[in-house]
C-alpha cells in the first residue's frame, strides 16, 4: 500500500458517499483519475486490505438480540483443526484461537454467534460442543447485554 | 502507516445506535421488504464502477435513487452501522486487540465513560460474566492500544485483561434481514 492507497482508506472509512458516482466524488476529492480509485478499491479487494463492500446491518435493528460470544477451552493440539471447521458454520461470525488467562479465564477458542432468541443461540452452541466433543473441557457463552460504542475503522494519529 | 494519513472522526459517532433495551422502541424503523431484500443481497458485493447503485438497483428491481434513499434512512434509523469497504485493519499494518474488564456495578459506568473517551477502543460491550466489560482496541500500533489500555488501567486500577488474537479462523456470516 501507497500514500494514495492510505488517503483513499481514510476517504472512506466514515463509509461511500451516498451519490450517484461515489467513487468518481471520492476521486474528485482527493483529486485522482476516477478509473485509478476504482483499480486501487478493487486492488485492496482482491488482497483482503479491504474484506468486502456493502451495507453492514445493526445486529439489533435486524432482531438478533442473542449474540453470544461462546468460548471453549480445547486441548491445545487439536484446536487449530476444529477451529477450522467451526468458522465454517454458518451462523458464526467470528471466529479465533486467543490465550487463556488462568485461573480467570480457561478458554483458548472463541466463536461469535448470532441468533434471534437466546434458546436459539444455546442450539447453536450444542452444535459447535458435538463438532468439538471430548476435545473441549469446559465452555461458557457471554451476551451482551449492552452495546456501548460501536464505531468504524478509525486509522490516523 | 504514513504520517500523512490524518485522523477522521467518522459520522457514526453521532447516529442512534439500537440496543436490546430500545428494540421495542425501535420498532417502526425495521426494514420494510425491499430493505430487507437490500440488506440480504449487498452485504458483500457492492460494485466498483461508474455507476454502481444503478447495477445494485437493478438487481434488486429498484431505481437507482430509490437504492440511494434506502439506504441512506437505514444508515440514520441507525439499522445500518455502515455502509461501503469494510477494512481489514491488519491487512494495513493497523491491529487490533480484545480486552476485558471485571468490574463492580457501582463503578461500571464511570468505568465505561472512561473507556469510551479513548479513541482507539472501537467496540464496547457489557456482557454478564465476571469479566462484564469487553471492548476492541484498535491502531495502527500495538503501542498505541497498549497505551490506551495501560491509560485505562492506571485511572480505574483495575486490570485490563488482553486477548490477542493468536490465529483467525476463516468465517463467512450473513446476516439474514
Amino acid at each position: 500500500m501507497d500514500a494514495t492507497d492510505f488517503a483513499l482508506v481514510t476517504a472512506c472509512q466514515a463509509g461511500l458517499p451516498l451519490k450517484p458516482r461515489p467513487y468518481h466524488a471520492i476521486a474528485e476529492q482527493l483529486g485522482l483519475a476516477p478509473e485509478d480509485v476504482m483499480a486501487r478499491i478493487n486492488a485492496m479487494l482482491e488482497s483482503g486490505v479491504i474484506r468486502r463492500i456493502g451495507v453492514v446491518p445493526n445486529h439489533y435493528a435486524l432482531g438478533y438480540t442473542a449474540n453470544g460470544m461462546t468460548v471453549w477451552d480445547v486441548v491445545d493440539e487439536k484446536v487449530d483443526e476444529l477451529g477450522e471447521q467451526i468458522g465454517q458454520l454458518s451462523f458464526v461470525s467470528h471466529c479465533y484461537r486467543r490465550p487463556r488467562r488462568p485461573p480467570l479465564w480457561p478458554y483458548n477458542l472463541f466463536a461469535m454467534v448470532h441468533a434471534k432468541t437466546r434458546a436459539q443461540a444455546q442450539a447453536y452452541a450444542d452444535q459447535i460442543a458435538a463438532i468439538l466433543g471430548e476435545a473441549c473441557r469446559q465452555s461458557d457463552i457471554l451476551y451482551s447485554s449492552r452495546m456501548l460504542k460501536k464505531t468504524g475503522l478509525r486509522i490516523g494519529d | 502507516m504514513s504520517d500523512s494519513v490524518r485522523k477522521l472522526t467518522t459520522s457514526h459517532e453521532t447516529r442512534p445506535r439500537i440496543g436490546e433495551g430500545q428494540i421495542a422502541a425501535q420498532q417502526e424503523t425495521l426494514p420494510n421488504e425491499i430493505d430487507r431484500r437490500l440488506i440480504n443481497a449487498f452485504q458483500g458485493g457492492f460494485p466498483i464502477c461508474e455507476r454502481p447503485f444503478q447495477v445494485a438497483a437493478s438487481a434488486l428491481n429498484l431505481d437507482e435513487e430509490t437504492l440511494i434513499a434506502r439506504i441512506d434512512a437505514l444508515l440514520k434509523a441507525g439499522v445500518l452501522t455502515r455502509f461501503g469497504p469494510l477494512f481489514n485493519a491488519e491487512r494495513m499494518g493497523g491491529v487490533n486487540i480484545l480486552a476485558a474488564m471485571s468490574l463492580p456495578q457501582s463503578e461500571f459506568e464511570q468505568v465505561v465513560k472512561l473507556v469510551n473517551l479513548q479513541p482507539e477502543i472501537a467496540h464496547n460491550y457489557r456482557r454478564e460474566h465476571a469479566l462484564n466489560l469487553w471492548f476492541v482496541g484498535a491502531a495502527e500500533t500495538p503501542e498505541k492500544v497498549e497505551a490506551a489500555f495501560a491509560h485505562i488501567e492506571s485511572v480505574t486500577g483495575y486490570p485490563v485483561y488482553r486477548f490477542p488474537k493468536q490465529h483467525e479462523f476463516f468465517v463467512e456470516l450473513k446476516l439474514e434481514a
